[in-house]
């Protein structure tokens, strides 16, 4: 043990000198960055901004292909979650800063739609995109990529520690031993907390929906911005339960976290991750680029490395962890009515719920 | 010129003489085109952003006047009302706790003739190197609910939880990052006192006790002020804590965050931003009138107290001491033990996996190099604008009231919060006209750069670089500048040969303070940072937010180790220098 | 007329005091005549006309009048806040005045700032520049002008010399003595060869020692080099032994323009008579053309212009009071003898000062001073009583409007 402490002690400390050295000498060391950000501004003819919700442990392999293929298009990555993405997009209707959006909620795509922001795109492949997962007009407003679901992150070395059953259905949740052991995304900021929201109000209708929050309030600790956080709290033991999404929890639970994933027995609210052309006064030729990409074989498989569910078709199989069947877990799910009550549904949620007290303990 | 040298001046001369006027010489211009300068940059970096953003918080989103119904709406939201009594109650009780344990601590260090004073006194300040979202973090690694305390470090010994998430997180988290604050401002006005007070004291045989009621605390409430001032503006406004551990405790901070970030709001952000300045408005101007009333107390002719040993009082103080640094030293040693840790709490085996930031947001070591970048051109520019700045108000020659302005203006960004200053900076620079469209934005230009993270950064910390500055600048002698006219040097030369010279140990501390505060400052640069330059600091934000904690434990620890890293180097770099200018003031 | 050996050493013999104007102003000091004496003494070099400083309500300087003539030693004296440093800084430039002419070898430099005039100027805080060596403090002006180095090395090396500091010019200030810095801030002031040494208080930050043996090394350097000088200073000691004239101010104004001879033996008015050395003042009714009552006492004193029964102050030097042995009082006819008792002594080292109550004027109190010679043939214990002569020739008479 002290072996091992000094040798990391000894590498750590020279690795800081070293970055202390070259921090000390060179003002501009740039050019060791992550190939997903570019340093110029945007702007340039071969720069596209892109606006994105997928995950940052996705985002990176992701890029690879695209990258190779097009060695001179510097994308620049903007990230967040899926309701700040959402709320960013729409702010800057006057002046979209974004040139494309790549895997956001549908749900958050259609109100942009609605404000008239996205330009209909066929990307080169579209035929084979399944066509439940594009737009029905011609050509198409966004095309969708994968689905995701909601699932339950469940630590079960701390379940256990604490004699707590694993959940099994979102009626499970509320009992009242699982009181102060769930975690939670904010469905404003969070898509993946969108879509568990919006499934429920489907799944029990709106006022037994509402009466179910209410009751699950009244178990959640904390309300958390990302949807991916809840998960990788319940990863880290510092809650039991969260309330996440599929790709998360099973990731975790593959990387040898103590997560159990859960799939909901009345099934799981879900979400397809689309990519749409923002309508703006040039429209750069690289983002028409990026788009046909966006669906091409070869970064499909890749999402089908993460999802069960993709728009196109893959030969990869289903990752391990999933249900046989994915597609049965999903819950009819109305985009179009989730979109138009969006800002319904989070205006009620915040009034409710947000800052309405203090955390409960655990 | 009347007449000639000999004539006399007539009756009517004598009785209305004719006021005489010194000729502007080229050098005069020169000044007063710089004070100029400085007084546009100090408007359009300090007062102008703030117009737009007073005037956002009367419109709705799509920018129609809508009066004060913001405020109606943001005070009749009871979720959003209990934030403004949380702020409230959580900066009053940071205060609380920093200032005490910044006087205490101050004190013995001052006062004592305790045990490794040397050592307190660097264990004191670290926390000044520490974001404090880091501070927040290396609490959820020992108080959360898989913290080492509240675990009684992993089940070796009986836990306990100190329920961290809400206010107690915070009130902790706001109390490390206040008290290195209050500490330094504690140090200074103990040190300030006059020995020969306690001397008269006891001579007239008054107990102890009642020596620290009558004449120590008499003597320091004026930097008492300062601390608390300084304390409660910093805990009110701080953003980072409550972030990390607030929970569903929301305070004003993280409500505008919520508002601009997570909804794009940003009447609503502004409306709460004018909420979060007039708290530290008031609090700046009460902490300046007091000040202003201070200057004639203070005595030049003061003799420094010299501790007599008394083992009782400097062995308690060494407890009560050994017992808060090593509070700070075990939090910092968390956050980089958890950035060490694979996976916590399960798997204990050390590496540096948290370290690649390749998989997780924030934008990996780009964002730190850039933070770095950032933080050495703030250092540089700021440096040299606050130099010359305080320069042209205490030297300078001439139009005193410009110079009284600008003085003013220079105070000002004390009292402004980060998050504040940010969303100002984002509606005066975003536009790219003003008035409706009427005016082209000059500035425009400058938005999503680099220069203008560096811009925020120099007026963010202005006040307290120009206060150090000017207080170097007015021991050195004012004759120095009529000497060299007598002699028909022009200002700029003696500035250059004389005034830097002897004013850099000031100088470089004012850089250090720059780069430091730049590394580690989220609020002001949070809604301002171009996403093609991602920071290390917001970086911290974004991991966390996500969810990858340990990986913002590894940011920080990469982000402190270089703030110390560099104040080491100056150390090592400037002790030549301290040789050098020790012969000039040896005596 | 005969002067007692009594009268302190450091005054020279005075002779009697004459009465026409002119030769009051008369002085034993002749290097430079007095400002409105009747020798023509050219133009002058530096002239302050009719200057007033005025800042806020507060009036600094009203209606200042001064000539200084070509190599003259001038000193403004007065107590603090009297507007001497302020006279001092508009002569420099370095503060503006509000209105007035300041003209400077013919040309009227009102409007210069102090980059454009020509001047030398000493601080009391000697204003070295800490980060340079005496050498590189002394040759800051002369690197400005267009000198060659080695000119400006020679120069340096001249001025060290000139003012004894060889060899220290590798010396910052900080690791040399007060009156070494002192001269090397003259040294600075002199390098341009201004035509005007302008001196703030030079001398008041150094030690009592140093500060006497610097006076008579600045004054023989000021004669040596003949360079016009103005300096400031509070210190009347010093201004009496260093200056060609005095300018005493007060609250502004000019209250007196002499030689030091002048100023402490004629002064115009009381309060410069009280500024500079010890004064005693009786309260009085003038009786006769040259008489004055005090209480019951009759005094005889110089003519004055007062009318009759009008209230005046009569006023004489400490040293000018003659205490008489007792043999002297029996016998003496001399005019203005007074009975007096001892209230106390104080001890000065070269003799006492000895407070007096003189009979039949029981509310004012007189000092005397004798030596410690006389001291010995005298009782001074309290109570004693004693016969002093007040010299009627010696006695000034100020009507009570000043």
């Amino acid at each position: 043990m002290f072996k091992q402490w000094s040798k990391f002690i000894a590498i750590f400390l020279s690795a800081f000198a070293l970055t202390l050295t070259i921090a000390a000498c060179t003002g501009s060391s740039t050019n060791s960055q992550s190939p997903t950000t570019g340093n110029s501004p945007a702007g340039g003819a071969d720069s596209i901004t892109v606006y994105t919700a997928l995950e940052d442990d996705q985002i990176s392999g992701y890029l690879e292909s695209f990258e190779q293929a097009n060695p001179n298009t510097e994308v620049n990555i903007v990230r967040d979650s899926t309701g700040v993405v959402t709320a960013k997009l729409l702010a800057e209707k006057d002046n979209p800063q974004a040139d494309v959006v790549w895997g956001l909620a549908v749900s958050s795509l259609l109100v942009a739609d609605e404000q008239g922001m996205l330009e209909p795109y066929a990307p080169q492949g579209l035929e084979q995109v399944q066509a439940q997962f594009r737009d029905e007009a011609n050509p198409p407003h966004w095309v969708g990529i994968d689905a995701w679901m909601s699932a339950f992150c469940v630590n079960t070395i701390e379940a256990e520690k604490k004699n707590l059953p694993i959940p099994q259905s979102w009626d499970d949740l509320i009992k009242p031993e699982y009181k102060g052991q769930i975690v939670m995304s904010n469905p404003a900021s969070s898509g993946t907390g969108f879509l568990s929201v919006s499934a429920i109000l489907q799944l029990k209708g709106e006022e037994a929906g509402w009466t179910y929050l209410d009751a699950l309030h009244e178990n959640v600790a904390q309300y958390m911005h990302s949807g991916s956080k809840p998960c990788k709290a319940a990863g880290a033991g510092e809650y039991p339960i969260g309330i996440s999404f599929d790709y998360r929890a099973i990731k975790q639970k593959n990387d040898g976290e103590p997560i159990e994933a859960v799939f909901p027995r009345e099934g799981s609210g879900w979400d397809i991750e689309a990519n749409a052309l923002v309508k703006k006064a040039d429209i750069k030729e690289a983002s028409r680029t990026f788009l046909d990409w966006a669906i091409s074989d070869e970064v499909s498989k890749k999402y089908a490395e993460s999802f069960p569910i993709t728009a196109v078709q893959t030969d990869v199989p289903i990752p391990a962890g999933y249900p046989a069947d994915p597609l049965k877990q999903l819950i009819p799910n109305d985009f179009k009515w989730a979109a138009a009550n969006r800002d319904a549904i989070l205006t009620e949620w915040t009034e409710r719920y947000d800052s309405k007290s203090e955390p409960k303990s655990s | 010129m009347t007449s000639s040298p000999s004539t006399h001046p007539t009756f009517l001369q004598r009785l209305f003489p004719p006021q005489v006027k010194q000729i502007t010489t080229r050098e005069d211009w020169f000044m007063r085109v710089l004070l100029i300068l400085g007084t546009v940059w100090l408007l359009v970096g300090v007062v102008f952003p703030l117009y737009p953003m007073v005037m956002r918080s009367f419109q709705d989103t799509s920018g129609n006047g809508v009066g004060l119904a913001n405020y109606a709406r943001y005070l009749s939201t009871p979720a959003l009302a209990i934030s403004l009594v949380n702020t409230f109650y959580i900066a009053i009780a940071s205060t609380l706790v920093s200032v005490i344990f910044g006087f205490i601590y101050a004190y013995a260090l001052t006062r004592t003739r305790m045990f490794g004073k040397p050592v307190f006194r660097i264990l004191g300040i670290l926390p000044l190197y520490i974001p404090p979202l880091a501070h927040a973090i290396g609490l959820i690694y020992l108080f959360g609910n898989k913290g080492l305390v509240t675990t009684g470090v992993l089940g070796w010994l009986p836990g306990w939880d100190i329920n961290l998430y809400g206010a107690n997180g915070i009130i902790i988290g706001e109390s490390l990052y206040c008290f290195p604050q209050a500490v330094v401002i504690m140090i200074t006005a103990l040190s300030l006192t006059d020995a020969r007070l306690y001397e008269a004291a006891d001579v007239l045989r008054s107990s102890p006790l009642r020596t620290f009621f009558t004449v120590t605390l008499p003597s320091v409430k004026y930097g008492l002020m300062s601390a608390i001032f300084v304390c409660f503006t910093l805990a009110f406004t701080d953003f980072g804590v409550p972030k990390v551990v607030g929970g569903n405790f929301n305070v004003l901070a993280t409500d505008i965050y919520k508002q601009v970030i997570g909804q794009q709001n940003f009447s609503m952000g502004a409306t709460i931003s004018v909420f979060l300045l007039i708290p530290t408005v008031a609090a700046f101007v009460v902490d300046r009138i007091v000040q202003r009333r201070q200057t004639a107390l203070v005595s030049a002719k003061a003799v420094p107290f010299q501790p007599k040993p008394n083992p009782v009082l400097d062995w308690t103080m060494f407890g009560i001491c050994t017992l808060i640094a090593a509070f700070a030293v075990i939090v910092f040693a968390t956050i980089i033990f958890a950035s060490l840790v694979q996976v916590w709490p399960y798997n204990l085996a050390l590496g540096l996996k948290h370290y690649d930031f390749s998989r997780v947001g924030g934008g990996g070591y780009a964002a730190y190099w850039n933070s770095i970048r950032m933080s050495l051109y703030t250092a540089i520019f700021g440096t040299i604008a606050v130099f010359i700045g305080a320069y042209l108000v205490e030297k300078g020659r001439g139009l005193g009231w410009l110079r009284a302005i600008n003085y003013f203006l220079s105070t000002i960004p004390l009292a402004l919060p980060g998050l504040v200053l940010g969303l100002a900076y984002v509606f005066f620079f975003n536009n790219p006209t003003w008035f409706n469209g009427t005016v082209y934005n000059p500035f425009h230009w400058l938005y999503g750069t680099m220069a203008i993270l560096v811009v925020c950064n120099v007026i963010h910390f202005y006040t307290v670089c120009f206060l150090t500055a000017n207080t170097s600048l007015k021991q050195i002698d004012p004759e120095f500048e009529s000497v060299s006219a007598s002699m028909s040097v022009p200002f700029y030369k003696t500035f250059w040969r004389v005034t830097v010279p002897l004013s850099l140990p000031a100088i470089l501390e004012i850089g250090i303070y720059y780069f430091i505060n730049a590394m580690v400052t989220i609020s002001a640069i949070i809604f301002l940072y171009p996403p093609t330059l991602p920071l290390a600091a917001v970086a911290i934000v974004n991991m966390d937010d996500a969810g990858d904690v340990a990986a913002a434990a590894a940011m920080s620890t990469l982000i402190v180790c270089t703030s110390i890293g560099v104040r080491l180097l100056y150390w090592f770099l400037t002790r030549g220098l301290q040789k050098r200018t020790q012969a000039w003031l040896q005596q | 007329m005969t002067h007692s050996s009594e009268q302190p050493a450091i005054r020279s013999p005075q002779p009697d005091p004459p009465i026409s104007p002119t030769l009051q102003r008369e002085t034993a000091r002749s290097i430079v005549p007095d400002s409105d004496a009747t020798i023509d003494r050219g133009k002058p070099y530096l002239q302050v006309e009719n200057v007033h400083k005025v800042f806020g309500k507060f009036v600094a300087l009203r209606d200042v009048y001064l000539d200084v003539y070509p190599g003259e030693f001038v000193c403004l004296l007065g107590p603090s806040g009297c507007g001497k440093t302020t006279l001092l800084r508009i002569i420099a430039g370095l503060e503006q005045q509000t209105s007035g002419r300041v003209i400077q070898a013919d040309k009227d430099v009102s409007r210069l700032p102090s980059s454009k005039r020509d001047f030398g100027i000493v601080f009391q805080s000697y204003a070295l520049f800490p980060n340079l060596t005496a050498a590189q403090n002394i040759a800051y002006g002369l690197q400005n002008t267009k000198e060659s180095k080695s000119r400006i090395k020679a120069r340096v090396e001249e001025l060290l010399a000139t003012v004894g500091l060889e060899g220290l010019e590798q010396k910052y200030p900080a690791q040399m003595s007060g009156g070494q810095q002192q001269r090397v801030a003259l040294a600075r002031a002199l390098a341009l060869s201004p035509g005007l040494l302008l001196l703030d208080e030079p001398l008041s930050a150094l030690d009592a020692q140093v500060r006497v043996r610097l006076r008579s090394e600045i004054t023989q350097l000021q004669k040596q080099l003949g360079i016009t000088t103005v300096m400031v200073t509070h210190d009347q000691a010093e201004a009496l032994a260093m200056a060609d004239r005095i300018v005493v101010m007060d609250k502004g104004c000019i209250a007196q323009i002499g030689t030091p001879h002048t100023i402490y033996q004629k002064p115009d008015t009381p309060f410069v008579a009280n500024f500079i050395g010890v004064m005693n003042f009786l309260q009085g009714m003038v009786a006769a053309p040259k008489q004055v009552r005090c209480g019951n006492i009759l005094l005889n004193t110089p003519q004055n212009q007062v009318e009759p029964n009008a209230g005046v102050a009569i006023a004489i030097r400490p040293e000018d009071i003659r205490v008489l042995s007792q043999e002297d009082a029996q016998n003496s006819s001399l005019p203005n003898i007074v009975t007096a008792e001892v209230e106390g002594t104080e001890f000065l080292g070269a003799g006492y000062r000895v407070a007096l109550r003189p009979d039949g004027n029981s509310k004012e109190l007189i000092t005397s001073e004798i030596s410690i010679h006389q001291a010995r043939q005298l009782d001074l214990n309290p109570g004693a009583s004693l016969k002093v002569q007040l010299p009627p020739e010696l006695i000034q008479v100020f009507p009570h409007n000043f």
